[in-house]
């Protein structure tokens, strides 16, 4: 049925999930939730095959016709973040059937598929879905069974970093959803092509640029653009590791997606410099790189860096937002696809040495480089990429963002990317270091390798990262297709 | 409150006319204010009540937690379910039209079919939160 491809790639885990719920302890929920992430794999890269061949999908749900009903509506742009986020489901899954099993209790395992397929049917129904309001919707599914998920949490900060993260993105939640609010109120509709028809007449008004600006806040939030970032670290130092994995590689990934989408699709084109949105992105972009980073070099939880680093990462991509250029666009969307690689890569690392000794602190950590020999590849690996070394698929998102500040002359931007990437070398060398040149504590002498089942799904991230720095046509390739499809105009 | 008997009495009178209004509020829902949701909630204060009453012992044996889980599963795939249904007759997803003869009566059996899918869930997932909360501190 490939006219119901859209839809069954929100359906299928939608159903899935309570099925999972029932299914008694073991590892038959796992089982399920493989299954499904990987169905919806393929279908994914079969929709996003299809739209880059065919052009726009457009899907009425219930057979009512948009803009009355709700629509699906896919092009290159949401095809492709949705590969991405159900590509690093796929891959979390089967390591989460090791990984889960020693951090989460027994008993709470079928709910945690079931809330982690939850979860993934609200981020793929954010990409999928061509109304604003059914976005909304979808936003609060994925957003509640990620708080749940990251309650799982072995230590009792967990909780405190749920509730934290439920304030905070519920905050975000609600200003999204008021600022859709005054929006339908000047053009009474809300579907996002009509938005983008009848947003024009009515984008002098004071009632439409509170709405905007509500969306962008609300949404910064989602997405911990720096300063609004303060759930991020917590929620991802405590969270289970396989959540970390998932929500780091695709959440902030989604949220950015619907950014990019409301910002050129729904609001008129040159919108975004009425009112100076674009400086503002530039400005917390550059803020979020500097200082991110800077908090990164002095964590001692390497989960904790990584999140401060993600946070610093959300910034790069901001920048790209900011230029409103067409080679912007583009860099950000190559970011956002390769972020989702490295950081899925060195959370799953990281992940590793946690099963094996239940810590990542500096000091417990040190040595283990020499008895973890492919784990600490996958580190590295990924730290270059990180940094943007030559030859990892980092290099490329950063090659496009210098090309595309050297386009608009800013040259304090290029010096803020490179600073960013030397930050990295900084924060990144103080994990290699700690791994291989400090002497093992006796505790930890002996910690083998991990399990190969961890193993896998972090190198084959570890190979996309090479594999995507040196070849770039799908990556390049669709995102210049995705931010022609947005409109942006080439400056 | 175990040995009041007023309340007793009271509650035992009142719950099978909350249960029918709530059975009301369900099925007429598509003719009048009301729908699923409404009716979950209202069918879960029964319970509530009598738990209130009763204790919570003997509610939870009159619903247990396993059968409430169950449900609460079982809603959302009666919901998701008709909506694969209609995609076999060659609808779109959730388009009533094609499951009965005239697209009215479609219309009708869909929506029907959805809310009751909401109400179950929505009555199981307020009582076992209802549940989750009395439940705390026992031993």
């Amino acid at each position: 049925m490939p006219d119901h491809l859209s839809l069954l790639l929100v359906v299928i885990p939608l159903i899935a999930a309570p099925v999972a719920a029932i299914l008694p302890r073991g590892r038959l929920p796992w089982a399920t939730a493989l299954t499904v992430t990987s169905i919806c794999f393929i279908l994914a890269g079969m929709q996003l095959w299809a739209v880059v061949h065919d052009g726009v999908i457009s899907y009425e749900l219930g057979g009512w016709a948009p803009p009355w009903g709700i629509e699906y509506r896919i092009d290159a742009v949401n095809a492709f973040v949705a590969l991405i986020v159900s590509g690093i489901a796929a891959i979390t899954v089967p390591y989460a059937l090791l990984s889960a099993e020693k951090e989460i209790p027994e008993h709470q395992i079928p709910h945690f598929y079931s809330a982690f397929l939850l979860c993934f049917t609200g981020l793929l129904g954010i990409t999928q879905t061509g109304d604003i309001f059914n976005l909304f919707v979808f936003l609060e599914i994925s957003s509640l069974s990620s708080y749940a998920l990251i309650s799982l949490g072995q230590k009792r900060q967990a909780l405190t970093s749920a509730y934290q993260y439920l304030i905070m993105g519920t905050l975000g939640a609600t200003f999204f959803l008021i600022g859709v609010g005054l929006i339908y109120s000047q053009t009474g509709t809300l579907n996002m092509m009509d938005l983008a028809e009848r947003l024009p007449e009515v984008s002098g008004l004071n009632t439409v640029h509170t709405g905007f600006a509500f969306i962008m806040i609300g949404f910064a939030l989602k997405l911990a653009l720096f300063p609004l970032h303060l759930w991020l670290p917590n929620a991802y130092t405590y969270a289970p590791t396989v959540i970390t994995v998932f929500l780091a590689a695709t959440a902030t990934k989604v949220a950015l997606y619907v950014m990019l989408r409301v910002l050129f699709t729904v609001f008129p084109n040159g919108f975004i410099s009425t009112i100076p949105t674009g400086d503002l992105f530039i400005l917390s972009g550059m803020a979020g790189i500097i200082i991110a980073s800077v908090y990164a070099i002095y964590q001692v939880d390497v989960k904790r860096l990584l999140a401060y680093s993600s946070v610093a990462q959300i910034g790069y991509m901001a920048l790209g937002i900011g230029f409103a250029s067409a080679m912007g666009v583009t860099a950000t969307i190559i970011h956002l696809f390769n972020h989702a690689l490295m950081k899925g890569a060195l959370f799953m690392a990281v992940g590793a040495i946690i099963y094996r000794i239940g810590d990542c602190r500096m000091d417990n950590i040190q040595g283990l480089g020499r008895q973890m020999p492919w784990t600490f590849g996958a580190i590295v690996t990924g730290g270059l990429s990180l940094i943007g070394v030559p030859g990892t698929a980092g290099f490329i998102s950063k090659w496009y963002l210098v090309l595309a500040a050297l386009e608009q002359d800013a040259w304090i931007l290029v010096a803020v990317i490179l600073i960013g990437s030397l930050l990295a070398v900084i924060y990144m060398g103080r994990v290699i270091e700690a791994l291989y040149f400090k002497p093992a504590a006796e505790t930890n002498l002996a910690v083998k390798e991990a399990p190969i089942l961890l193993l896998a799904p972090t190198w084959v991230l570890v190979f996309a990262n090479i594999y995507f720095g040196l070849d770039t046509e799908l990556t390049v390739g669709v995102a210049e297709h995705a931010a022609q499809v947005l409109g942006v105009a080439a400056k | 409150m175990t040995h009041n008997l007023i309340l007793h009495v009271v509650s035992k009178t009142l719950i099978p006319l909350i249960i029918v209004f709530a059975l009301y509020v369900q099925f007429h829902g598509d003719f009048g204010p009301g729908g699923g949701f409404q009716a979950g909630v209202i069918m879960s204060s029964a319970i509530i009540l009598y738990a209130l009453v009763f204790g919570l012992d003997v509610a939870e044996q009159v619903m247990p937690p396993t059968i409430l889980r169950l449900l609460a599963s079982l809603g959302v795939l009666i919901y998701a379910g008709v909506g694969v249904v209609t995609l076999f007759p060659g609808g779109n997803y959730l388009d009533y039209s094609v499951l009965a003869d005239t697209q009215i009566a479609g219309q009708h059996l869909g929506i029907l079919l959805v809310e009751l899918g909401v109400g179950i869930t929505v009555f199981s997932v307020m009582l076992i939160i209802f549940f989750a909360f009395a439940g705390r501190g026992r031993p």
